[in-house]
């Protein structure tokens, strides 16, 4: 039965993403990408991928919709251009689908436990996720212990990526100066949004610790709450204005905040080092090996969510402080 | 039945060229980014494809459980901070795109080509 959902599913996928390409106004084209990313986020649970699924949901839905709002605003609401070349490019690429369509059948089938996929690392995480670490959570427990040299480099692009953005936005005509616009007052006159809002905001921090701190039992990490956290901010920003939102998390508190997760991330490596095991070996941590793991995934948990609220909000500060041109 | 085993790839594919259709076609660079951003949940959609295994569930263990399958939990983990880092490059990419809106005074393609001819 879950099947026939699925395929229903995935060919909704597909029609929103025609939406979203024939689209001529980018506002509706952002409003079906976070749509699509729902569904997205939709199938990737019925695929057994619950982790994901959170991720996709609260990065793909929430955050990335409201910085590609925020970047509308700066640039234009319509498309103007003619598509080029448009016969001969669809010629193209339905010769890619063709070829990509060819090669499916030389995969494995859905579900089929005997693809090459699951001989090789993931039975030995499966089997020794409960000897060595002892976490529910195998997912967490690859992506902080088993693959922690991978997630590390993983924080330091989400950083640099801000750093980036950063480096882009304050230059040139400079940040706006701190008039009442409309913009910068949000929807305080307008009483249901902020009834409503002020009462979600609480309960969406609260939720986002919840995927903190319960990550190694169930669904959620750092990665998941430090987006969630990051959308509750983004949601009292848009409901109080540009202005009270940074009196309230000032920028340097929130590039401090970046720093310092990837900082945390980092010296847990070399705290392990110094108490004589390898870089990001957690056994070192406390004289039995199994909860030196568990402090050691607890900490750079901590450090992956605390980057990812912190960069993800400046990035968000960094588009809506930006003047206007129109 | 057979065939539906292989709909997930199949619609891989399809989100894949849509992604590529867009960045090729279309002249506004917002909407290629749009394109870019399916492109990348058409990749992630692959992946987490592989991961799963008829009869299984989430890879989370239950205590005192026994027989349990489990779906495979390496893709998840390259998926799930492939999104992260996707949604701050995406960010990268807007970032830019709001310099070129300031300098040329477009985000169109054509525009900006013609602004560049014209010394």
């Amino acid at each position: 039965m879950i099947i026939f959902f699925a395929v229903f599913l995935l060919t909704l996928l597909v029609i929103t993403a025609i939406a979203i390409v024939r689209t001529e106004n980018l506002f509706v084209a952002v409003m079906l990408t976070s749509i699509f990313s729902l569904l997205m986020a939709a199938n990737f649970f019925i695929l057994d991928a619950a982790d994901v699924a959170l991720t996709e949901a609260a990065i793909g839905a929430g955050v990335t919709t409201v910085i590609f709002l925020s970047a509308l605003s700066l640039t234009a609401e319509r498309e103007r251009s003619q598509t080029t070349a448009k016969w001969l490019t669809i010629g193209v690429v339905s010769v890619t689908a063709l070829v990509l369509m060819y090669a499916t059948f030389d995969k494995p089938l859905l579900g089929d436990p005997n693809a090459p996929v699951h001989q090789h690392v993931a039975p030995w995480y499966l089997e020794n996720t409960p000897i060595l670490i002892d976490i529910p959570n195998v997912v967490t427990a690859v992506l902080s212990s088993f693959r922690g040299y991978d997630t590390l480099g993983e924080v330091f692009v989400v950083f640099a990526a801000c750093i980036g953005v950063l480096f882009l936005l304050s230059a040139g005509n400079g940040i706006k100066a701190e008039d009442e616009t409309p913009k910068s007052q949000g929807l305080r006159h307008h009483l249901i949004p902020k009834v409503v809002g002020r009462l979600l905001v609480p309960f969406i921090v609260l939720f986002g610790l919840y995927v903190q701190f319960h990550g190694e039992y169930g669904p959620g990490g750092g990665f998941q709450a430090g987006a969630i956290i990051a959308t509750a901010f983004i949601l009292h920003a848009l409901l109080e204005g540009e202005r009270a939102a940074l009196a309230a998390m000032p920028r340097a508190a929130l590039l401090g905040m970046a720093v310092a997760g990837a900082m945390l991330y980092g010296m847990v490596g070399v705290v392990c080092i110094a108490l004589g095991g390898n870089f990001l070996d957690y056994s070192v941590l406390h004289s039995n090996p199994v909860i030196g793991q568990q402090i050691g995934i607890i900490v750079i948990e901590a450090g992956v969510g605390i980057t990812v609220c912190g960069a993800l909000l400046s990035i968000f500060h960094a588009f809506t402080s930006r003047r206007g041109l129109n | 039945m057979e065939l539906l085993g292989y709909y997930n790839y199949w619609v891989f594919a399809i989100l894949l060229v849509i992604g590529l259709y867009t960045v090729i076609a279309k002249g506004n660079l917002i909407k290629k980014l749009l394109g870019l951003s399916i492109f990348q949940s058409a990749v992630f959609l692959m992946y987490i494809t592989m991961n799963k295994v008829e009869g299984g569930t989430a890879p989370i263990i239950l205590k005192g459980a026994t027989d349990q399958i489990f779906s495979n939990p390496l893709p998840q983990v390259l998926i799930l901070t492939a999104i992260v880092v996707g949604v701050s490059t995406t960010a990268v990419g807007l970032a830019i795109v709001v310099r070129i809106k300031e300098t040329y005074g477009s985000i169109e393609e054509h525009q900006i080509f013609e602004a560049d001819q014209t010394p």
